[in-house]
């Protein structure tokens, strides 16, 4: 789970890491107030969960309080890569002596938490990253003891600090590492971290995303976690909400598979085949027919889906569940898009009677499946 | 020498009476698994399907004389139940368990690594030999006994694709699921390792996803090793958006790394022949085994 940039610094600013005074507004009126407050020049800053906000023009300066009104009414009113800005944040400007770049990051190759860092942060950091890695420095920490402070300290000094300011830089490493451990984060990022001409660490920006699987044992996230954010759509957050694996995409084919590895490569083969698929949707281990119902039911009622392939290879799941999940929804509401089946597996014969039975035709090979439902003979 | 598991395999069930770890049960021991005993806290002194339960590990092994261990409990006791499976000598361990915090599976590799046991999983569906032994939910039909090794990130398209070489008279040696997430026991390179050393495989199927690494530095091994074993693979979620989890929680394509075509492009570079659709595999194979034994 995403965390906005406020969220992020606000969980911080508890752990004392320093970061611009401001305030968060979702008028530009607020946003004029918080100006006249903090005084000085400002920042005014998209509250996004999407990564590239600076290139889109979702950040921009204030000098005096009239003009940060303006320039928050124009960022309030946009729309970044699809989401909509719901609030701004609004910092003192910092004095910059240096960008860098300071993250703590799940690395899944070295199973451990890793430092990044360089010296090169700023707004650029992807493109230092693909063509000259070399600049970014990886520090790796012990998984069961985590960062050390001379695991901070010998980053801090590789980016060319002494004195005063690699004790302050090494502070900062190490309570965006504390944050990660305390919030079960696969990544804490502050890009910029700011050197400031008075010799101290701000992060300027903070991201922190949130490991999914350890929301159980977070019941600080419990009614963010159930928010509608603006990275799920209505349909995905509805099917969602119903225990369903749900990508929404942008053909017309609605696929419903068991197992996200099967699902990928029917997307895969649809489009092979030269369909569009309109959803990834995986009904998971020993789905039962309601549950099947309820997916198909959900699929079917996407305005842009055309036509539907389930694909199911039984093994927990049974044919005969899904089947009667079909037959299900057939009864109840009625099937309201040309549906092709294609099953195998545990209790494939009943499963296929059943279908029969209700008109429904099943193939048996995932690959005939494909080519009929991507052909003109389905539409 | 059976890889992993076999006919010298005698396993505890971890999560024993819960749905899963019962249903499995049943099926493995169908299948021909020795399973010699059951741990779930508080039922010690109960039977489920036949198989003693205990309240501890250590207590089974009081009784038995158990080898390795497949853990069915649910996330939040999933990384002590691999730590007490490792504790008392069981290897490997097998974790079917899904959706466990990243940060529990990284210091449970940490243990197991130090106590050199080997961990499956998590979120994986186990480890077959086919006509020996499983240790997993895979359902056993859609294997046989050949000599094609395959790893794999994902469940049922392992299966679908066992049984595209099963209908081919493509038998397997070994079929295992390194598991979903994105910290898991063992990765590719591990069980290239393993394949390679292994007198009864003498040919590999890798079937990646996107996300992660996982198919570049298997591809990376097998060109600074010079791989002697024919290898073929599929790699699932090219038509995936980027920054979307497909279901699992190790696919996720960041920036542009982690993409279908990358990896793709990356195994065809080192000689590795890619299906563009699952059932393409048995072709492959057979095109590169040809191809090998002109060499």
């Amino acid at each position: 789970m995403k965390l906005f940039e406020y969220e992020s610094k606000s969980l911080a600013q508890n752990l004392g890491i320093n970061t611009p005074r401001g305030g968060l507004a979702s008028t530009p009126d607020e946003a004029r107030d918080i100006h006249k407050r903090i005084g000085g020049e400002v920042v005014v800053k998209a509250q996004v969960l999407v990564a590239g906000r600076g290139k889109a023009g979702g950040i921009k300066f204030g000098s005096k309080p009239d003009e940060t009104r303006d320039r928050a009414s124009e960022i309030l009113s946009m729309t970044i890569k699809g989401e909509k800005v719901k609030k701004v944040l609004v910092e003192q400007k910092l004095a910059i002596k240096k960008e860098l770049f300071g993250s703590i990051v799940l690395d899944r190759v070295n199973k451990c938490q890793t430092i990044l860092a360089s010296d090169h942060g700023g707004i650029d950091i992807e493109e230092v990253a693909s063509k000259s890695p070399e600049k970014i420095l990886r520090h790796r920490l012990d998984p069961v003891f985590g960062m050390r402070g001379f695991d901070a300290r010998q980053v801090a000094l590789k980016l060319g600090y002494g004195g005063q300011r690699l004790n302050a830089l090494t502070d900062l490493l190490a309570n965006l590492y504390r944050l990660s451990v305390i919030y079960d984060a696969e990544l804490v990022e502050s890009n910029p971290l700011v050197e400031t001409s008075d010799g101290k660490f701000v992060a300027a920006d903070l991201r922190v995303i949130v490991d999914d699987n350890s929301l159980f044992r977070h019941p600080e996230f419990q009614e963010r976690s159930k928010e509608a954010s603006a990275e799920v759509t209505p349909l995905e957050a509805k099917a969602r909400e119903n225990g369903l694996a749900f990508v929404e995409l942008d053909g017309d084919i609605g696929i419903m598979g068991n197992g996200a590895g099967l699902v990928m490569a029917t997307l895969d083969m649809v489009n092979h085949y030269g369909g569009k698929p309109a959803n990834f949707c995986d009904v998971g281990g020993g789905a039962d027919a309601e549950h099947v119902a309820t997916a198909l039911q959900i699929i079917q009622g996407d305005q842009k889906v055309h036509k539907i392939f389930i694909n199911i290879l039984a093994g927990i799941t049974r044919c005969d569940e899904v089947a009667k999940g079909i037959v299900e929804v057939k009864k109840v509401v009625g099937l309201k898009k040309p549906l092709v089946v294609r099953m195998q597996g545990t209790n494939f014969d009943e499963g296929k009677r059943i279908l029969d039975s209700a008109g429904i035709t099943t193939l048996e090979k995932m690959d005939e499946a494909a080519q009929l439902v991507t052909s003109a003979k389905v539409a | 020498m059976t890889l992993l598991v076999g006919k010298q395999t005698r396993a505890i069930v971890q999560g024993i009476t819960g749905n899963q770890g019962s249903f499995h049960t049943r099926l493995m021991r169908e299948y021909g698994t020795q399973i010699v005993a059951g741990v779930t806290p508080g039922k010690g002194g109960t039977n489920t399907q036949g198989v003693s339960v205990y309240d501890t590990v250590a207590a089974a092994l009081e009784r038995t004389d158990a080898n390795a261990s497949i853990i069915f409990v649910p996330a939040p006791f999933a990384k002590e139940a691999g730590m007490e499976a490792i504790d008392a000598g069981l290897n490997p361990v097998v974790i079917i368990t899904e959706m466990i915090p990243a940060r529990d599976s990284m210091v449970l590799m940490a243990y197991a690594k130090e106590h050199g046991a080997t961990i499956i999983g998590p979120n994986t569906p186990g480890v077959i030999t086919p006509g020996e032994a499983k240790l997993g939910i895979m359902p056993g039909d859609v294997f046989s006994l050949g000599g094609v090794g395959v790893a794999s990130r994902s469940g049922t398209l392992t299966y679908e694709i066992a049984s595209y070489l099963t209908r081919a008279g493509i038998g397997q040696s070994t079929c295992l699921g390194i598991g979903g997430d994105p910290i898991t026991g063992l990765n590719f390179v591990d069980v290239l390792k393993m394949f390679r050393d292994d007198k009864s495989t003498d040919a590999v199927v890798l079937i990646g996803e996107i996300g992660g690494s996982a198919e570049e530095d298997a591809a990376d091994f097998i060109e600074d090793t010079k791989y002697a074993k024919p290898v073929a693979a599929y790699v699932a979620g090219r038509a995936a958006p980027p920054g979307k989890r497909m279901g699992h929680a190790g696919a996720i394509i960041t920036g542009t790394e982690g993409t279908a075509d990358a990896k793709m492009k990356r195994f065809r570079e080192v000689g590795v022949r890619v299906a563009e659709v699952p059932s393409e595999l048995p072709r492959l194979l057979q095109q590169q085994k040809a191809a090998t034994i002109q060499q």
